[in-house]
Parts: C-alpha cells; sequence; structure tokens
C-alpha cells in the first residue's frame, strides 16, 4: 500500500468549498488579510517609536550606539537567508518535491532558531548591563546624550519592539515545525500544499518586521 | 411545514453545541454571550441612574461612580455593541445570503467565540474583584500611573476579545471575497454584506491599532516605561492620537451593520428596489474610508494644533455626505411603496429618526467652536448614545425579530413586539433627549454629584431609563416564549427576496439543499408585487 493513494487531490477538500482552487484561494486571501492586520499592529508601534525618535533623537542615536550592530548585522543576513530557504520549499512543494520541501522547512527552523538564539544573547547582555527599563536602569554618565531617562525610553520600545517580534518568530518556528511535520507524514503535495504556502507567507512578513526594525533601532546616526 | 432535520437538531447535547463550526449554531453562542453582556451593561447604568436622581452624590461614592461608568462603557462597547450585528445576524447570514455553506474559516469563527468569551470572563473577573475607573478610553497617564484599580486585568481582557473582532472580519472579508455562489457579483450583493464587509474592513484595520496602544499602556504600567506619562518622558496626547484611531472608526463598526439591517428591512416592508442600490453600497465604503480620517475631533480640547483641528473638522463633516445618503436613499426607497408597519419595519423608522438625530448633532460637535462648549458635557452623551443605542440597539433588535423566523422557525408574537418597540422608543427619547438639554446647560459628564437646577431633567432621564428597561426585557421574554410557543414559520414569511429566504426555517446544517444559482438583481420585489405577507 502506497500512501499517496489514499492523499488523491479531494481528500483535502473540506466540506464547505467547491473545489480545490477555491479552498487554496481562500486560504492565501485569509493569510494575506492576516498580514494586513499585522502591519497595523506593528504601525502603531512604529509609529510611537518615531515620534519619540523625532522627540528625543539625541538620546535615542547615543542609546542606538549601546546595541551590538554585528549581532544585528549578522542576525538580519540569518533572517535573509531563512527567507529564501522559505522560498525554497514552497516552490518544491507545488512540484511536490517532498524531500526536498522537508529539507528545506529544516533548513528554515535552523536559521529560525539561531536568530532567536542570538536575539536572546543580545537581551541578557543588556539586562546584565542594567539596560533593561526599571529600577535598576544605568547609564554610563559619560555616555548620557540628551537625558538619560529618554534612553531608557529609547531601551523600553527595544525590548517592546523586538520582544514582539520574536514572539511572532516563536510562533513561526511553531508553524513551520508543523508544516514538516504535514510534509513528513506525506500529507503535502502538488494538489495540497496550502500550509506551505501560507506558513510561508508568515514567514516573509516576520522577516519584513525585522529588515525595518534593523535600521530603525540599529543604525540611528550610524555614519561615520 | 417545519423541516424534519435542521441546524437545530441536527445533533445534541453540549459537546454538539460547543465544538460546533457551524456559523449558524455560533451565531446563537455569541448571542447569548452578548445578551448576558447587554444586560450585564445594563445593570451598570441602572446604577448611574439611580445615583443621578439626586444632586447630592448620595447613592455610591464618587470612586464606586466612576468604576460604574467605567465598566458600563467597557461592557457595552467592547462586549455588546461592537460584536452586536456582525458576530450574531452576521455570522448567521453572511454564508447564507452569498448562498455558501458556512463561512471561510469555521473553526476561526469558532476561536472568535472562545476569544470574545475568554475576554469577557478576564473583564468580568476583574470587574468583580474591584473594578477599573479609568473611563472606557484608559486615557493615560492616569490609567498608567495612577489609578489604584484593575486597568491590566480589564486591558488583557479587551486585548483578548479584540483579537475576536479581528478573526470575525477577517472571516467576513474572505468569504464575501471567494465563497459567493455562481451568479452573485459584487453588484448583486445585498446591502447587508456591503456594510457587514465595511465594518470588518474597520476591524481588520483598527482593531490591532488599538491592540499595541492598549498593550503599550499595561507596559507602562507594569514596567514604568516613560510611553505615555509625561513625568516619565511620554506623550499623553500620542495614546490619544492612537487610541482614537481605532475608536472613533469603531463607532463605525458599531453603526455601520446597523445600517445594513435596515436596508434589509425597509426594502422588504415597502416591498420595493432599494432607492439607489450602487449609491447605499458605497456609501458603507465611504463611511469606513472616512472613518479612520476623523479621530482627531475628539481631541478638539487635547492641545492639538489648531491647523489640524481645522482638518479634522472639515473632514467630520465629509462624513455626514455618505451618512446622509443613506438615510435619503431609505425615505426614497419607502415613498410611494406598498409599507406594512410590522416590528422590524418599526425597528427601522426607529433607527431612521434617531440615527438622523444622532447624526446632525454630531455635526454640532464636529464645529469647533461648538465643540469647545460641549465637549465632555451630558450633549456628547446624548450624541453618542442616539448613534449606539438609538441606531445600533434598534436595529439589532429589529434585525433579530426580521430574522428570528429563519433562526429559529418560529415566529414572535406581532402584538407584543410592537408594543415593545413602541416602548422602547419612547423610553429611549425620555431617557436621552433631556440629556441633550443639559449638556448644552452645562452639566458635565462623569460626575456623581451636579448642580441642583438640573434635577428634574435627570429624573426625566432616570424615568425614561426604567421605561427603557422594560422595553429591553420584554422581547427576552417573549423571544424565549415563541421558541416553543410561536407560529411555524415557514421558509419565507415576509415573503422577502434574498438567498436566505430561499432555504427552510431552520435552514439545514449545510445552508442549502444544492447550490443557488443567482441570476436576479437583488431586492426584486416589483417583480412579485402580489406576494402576501404570510406572518
Amino acid at each position: 500500500m502506497s500512501h499517496s493513494e489514499i492523499t488523491t487531490p479531494t481528500s483535502h477538500l473540506q466540506a464547505h468549498f467547491q473545489t480545490m482552487e477555491q479552498q487554496r484561494e481562500t486560504s492565501v486571501v485569509g493569510m494575506w488579510t492576516f498580514l494586513a492586520t499585522e502591519v497595523m499592529f506593528f504601525g502603531g508601534l512604529f509609529i510611537a517609536y518615531m515620534v519619540y525618535r523625532l522627540a528625543h533623537y539625541a538620546a535615542f542615536a547615543a542609546a542606538s550606539k549601546e546595541l551590538n550592530v554585528t549581532i544585528g548585522a549578522i542576525n538580519t543576513a540569518v533572517l535573509i537567508a531563512s527567507s529564501l530557504t522559505m522560498a525554497m520549499s514552497v516552490h518544491e512543494a507545488q512540484e511536490g518535491r517532498r524531500k526536498l520541501v522537508i529539507i528545506f522547512v529544516i533548513l528554515t527552523l535552523i536559521f529560525g532558531l539561531t536568530f532567536l538564539g542570538l536575539k536572546g544573547y543580545e537581551w541578557y547582555d543588556h539586562i546584565s548591563k542594567h539596560e533593561a527599563p526599571g529600577p535598576s536602569f544605568h547609564i554610563e554618565p559619560d555616555k548620557v546624550r540628551g537625558d538619560a531617562r529618554s534612553m531608557e525610553l529609547f531601551f523600553g520600545f527595544y525590548f517592546v519592539m523586538t520582544g514582539l517580534h520574536a514572539l511572532h518568530m516563536i510562533i513561526g518556528v511553531g508553524l513551520v515545525s508543523w508544516v514538516l511535520y504535514q510534509a513528513w507524514r506525506r500529507e503535502i503535495s502538488a494538489h495540497y500544499h496550502n500550509p506551505v504556502e501560507s506558513v510561508g507567507l508568515y514567514w516573509h512578513f516576520v522577516d519584513i518586521i525585522w529588515i525595518y526594525l534593523f535600521p530603525l533601532l540599529y543604525l540611528v546616526d550610524r555614519h561615520p | 411545514m417545519e423541516p424534519k432535520e435542521h441546524y437545530l437538531n441536527v445533533n445534541y447535547g453540549i459537546r454538539s453545541w460547543l465544538l460546533t463550526t457551524d456559523h449558524k449554531r455560533i451565531a446563537l453562542l455569541y448571542m447569548m454571550s452578548i445578551t448576558l453582556m447587554f444586560f450585564i451593561g445594563g445593570a451598570f447604568a441602572t446604577m448611574i441612574r439611580l445615583e443621578l436622581m439626586t444632586p447630592a452624590g448620595d447613592l455610591v461614592t464618587s470612586d464606586t461612580y466612576n468604576k460604574l461608568f467605567t465598566m458600563h462603557g467597557i461592557v457595552m462597547v467592547f462586549f455588546f455593541l461592537i460584536p452586536s450585528v456582525p458576530a450574531v445576524i452576521g455570522n448567521f447570514l453572511v454564508p447564507l445570503m452569498i448562498g455558501a455553506k458556512d463561512l471561510a474559516f469555521p473553526k476561526v469563527n469558532l476561536l472568535s467565540w472562545y476569544l470574545y468569551t475568554t475576554g469577557a470572563i478576564i473583564t468580568l473577573y476583574n470587574i468583580i474583584i474591584g473594578g477599573v475607573d479609568t473611563g472606557w478610553t484608559f486615557y493615560p497617564p492616569f490609567s498608567s500611573n495612577y489609578s489604584n484599580t484593575y486597568v491590566v486585568g480589564a486591558i488583557v481582557g479587551i486585548f483578548v476579545a479584540g483579537f475576536s473582532s479581528i478573526l470575525t472580519g477577517l472571516n467576513f472579508v474572505v468569504t464575501i471575497h471567494s465563497m459567493r455562489a455562481p451568479g452573485m457579483q459584487w453588484r448583486k450583493l445585498p446591502l447587508f454584506l456591503w456594510s457587514n464587509y465595511a465594518a470588518a474592513v474597520i476591524m481588520l484595520l483598527g482593531t490591532p491599532v488599538v491592540a499595541i496602544t492598549l498593550l503599550l499602556v499595561a507596559i507602562e504600567r507594569a514596567f514604568h516605561i516613560g510611553i505615555f506619562d509625561p513625568n516619565l518622558g511620554g506623550d499623553p496626547v500620542l495614546f490619544q492620537h492612537m487610541f482614537w484611531f481605532y475608536s472613533h472608526p469603531a463607532v463605525y463598526i458599531m453603526i455601520l451593520p446597523g445600517m445594513g439591517v435596515i436596508s434589509e428591512v425597509v426594502a422588504c416592508f415597502s416591498r420595493k428596489r432599494v432607492f439607489g442600490y450602487s449609491f447605499v453600497a458605497a456609501a458603507s465604503i465611504a463611511i469606513a474610508v472616512y472613518g479612520f480620517l476623523v479621530w482627531g475631533h475628539h481631541m478638539f480640547v487635547a492641545g492639538i494644533s489648531v491647523y489640524s483641528a481645522l482638518i479634522f473638522s472639515i473632514l467630520s463633516y465629509l462624513v455626514a455626505i455618505p451618512s446622509a445618503i443613506k438615510v435619503f436613499n431609505w425615505t426614497a426607497t419607502m415613498y410611494r411603496g406598498a409599507i406594512s408597519y410590522k416590528t422590524p419595519m418599526l425597528y427601522a423608522f426607529g433607527f431612521i429618526g434617531l440615527f438622523t438625530m444622532g447624526g446632525l448633532t454630531g455635526l454640532f460637535v464636529a464645529a469647533l467652536g461648538v465643540d469647545v462648549h460641549v465637549t465632555d458635557t451630558y450633549f456628547v452623551v446624548a450624541h453618542f448614545h442616539y448613534i449606539m443605542v438609538g441606531g445600533m440597539v434598534m436595529a439589532y433588535i429589529g434585525g433579530l425579530h426580521f430574522w428570528w423566523p429563519k433562526m429559529t422557525g418560529r415566529m414572535y408574537p406581532e402584538a407584543w413586539a410592537k408594543l415593545s418597540a413602541l416602548i422602547i422608543f419612547l423610553g429611549f427619547n425620555l431617557t436621552f433627549f433631556p440629556q441633550f438639554l443639559l449638556g448644552y446647560l452645562g452639566m458635565p459628564r462623569r460626575y456623581h454629584a451636579y448642580a441642583p437646577e438640573f434635577q428634574v431633567l435627570n429624573v426625566m432621564s432616570s424615568a425614561g431609563a426604567s421605561i427603557l428597561a422594560v422595553g429591553y426585557v420584554l422581547p427576552l421574554i417573549y423571544l424565549l416564549w415563541s421558541l416553543r410557543y410561536g407560529k411555524i414559520a415557514g421558509p419565507n414569511p415576509w415573503g422577502a427576496t434574498g438567498l436566505e429566504w430561499q432555504t427552510t426555517s431552520p435552514p439545514p446544517t449545510h445552508n442549502f439543499e444544492e447550490t443557488p444559482i443567482v441570476t436576479e438583481e437583488p431586492y426584486a420585489y416589483d417583480k412579485f408585487p402580489e406576494v402576501e405577507i404570510v406572518a
């Protein structure tokens, strides 16, 4: 007995859809619509950040210099690489090449976890240097530009923005693992690959958020 | 007459309801939850009106009073008005009206009800252990660093319920895009769907912004990061911008679906095509778009620049245009129609009149000078209650009566329903019209004591509220009664057009025996002039 006989093209068709094509289109439109809400969610956060970046520019520029731009840059590269492998796995799923799907999905997972590990190290580093906002916040007096309170505000935004992004990454890793499981169980074929496509869209979106976060947070007044 | 097997009796037991993915059952789950929340919110309003019977603050302390109006606002706005028509009537009708078997994502639909319920339980828990006193608007720095009440808990509840609203909006948008039956082109969509589509777009684009805003308030409160508190380096006006960027469009989430109900009801009981269908449809979209551009009119006295205030004022006036298009077109639809005065039509009359008053007084407060005079007075309270209660609650109850035969297979008792519609209309006006006068005379909102010369009008308002309460309890009783004793309705008791009336009442789980093919324009009532209204 072969698994592929059970997964005939229609077996994944839910009862309320007429055709596979309609079902595929619906799931893609659904994910795009969901991403529109995410744009507004992060958009509100970016607006608030930009307002204070303009209001307390000197302090934000000085606080930004305390971030580890090397790790930030490496993480940017890692995420772009993960987007490539995710795009490859979507392509291979459409072609129905299961093994390549699995390989690219695993690579995506590795990149995603690398990002989270490096991010976690950065957080640990900032917290142990007393740069997390709160009663124990401390910054060397000679590093203060503007005022220390605004620099604390910068770190507040840093933790909130990268924290919410990391939360989305963690959810993304969970979703990609689920795709891996689906591919492993031969549920994904050239006829049915909605999960890979939708999760792929989500993954690219989370990457794009980082592409904006990196210059916004790390590259304030970085030019030599 | 009643079909043998339908969505209500296809299976039984608590599991078959709590794990259902049938949009019709989820609509009923939502109906039960929001009815409960409506009466809880109403109980807070009762306490407020009792306190305001006398000028002295003698029934409750000022702290308790602050909590009462806050929790009235939170429960009514986030847990009743926003889900009311979309999550109950919309959930039931969107697939039926486009000839689909279900919403695009049935499990997501069930998840949205669970999120709503979770949010409601969290909020109610925080109300029971002590409540919130910030006003439903959560203005910092009071909400973030000074209030000694359960602000974070209430915010978490609203945050969770916000996701249920996003998911409902997402389901509607995707369903209307990709689940329409053959022949159901966009220009054949019932107007109820156009207005729910517009509201869904606002839910999708607005709710995430208030989510992040309230999250930032909670973070400021928990970690003392100065995002909005000026003492910590933040800007409280930024909060107001971000909050109203959602909460003004949210007003249109609360009214647009109601307008959709009115379009359906007016056409059916005038037995005419909706006058200017495409203008009414486009007006829904226009209201949704303008709605995102007028938030600043909540901040005319908050120290925003004169020029931005001027622009926000002009844009707010523009919202009157699509709103007036709707009112005029409903009126023109009735003109020379064969009008029958059934209960849903009575509610539609009430809606049109009260919404017009609420809308016109909205123009008063959109004018910069007048707004400075009446801002934070009972004039504003009366204005938005004319829209929210006189508009949306009327539309919701009217819509429930109109589609009750479809939902339950039974007719409601017409005489009782007409009586309670009348009671609600009279009680509503007695409650809220005096508040226009109070506000214009200068009585500020949100105080539990007031100057003695305002007492007569306040007593009138409280008396009206007690009449209104009777009007709201009556439908609860006779609608429940009708479940067992109501007349069997049959598939189309109103002789209405629309796909939802072509299937049996109650509909089968998959809505239609076979997928309908749409050939007719919507509201082709002129083609069936002789149809008798059975009920």
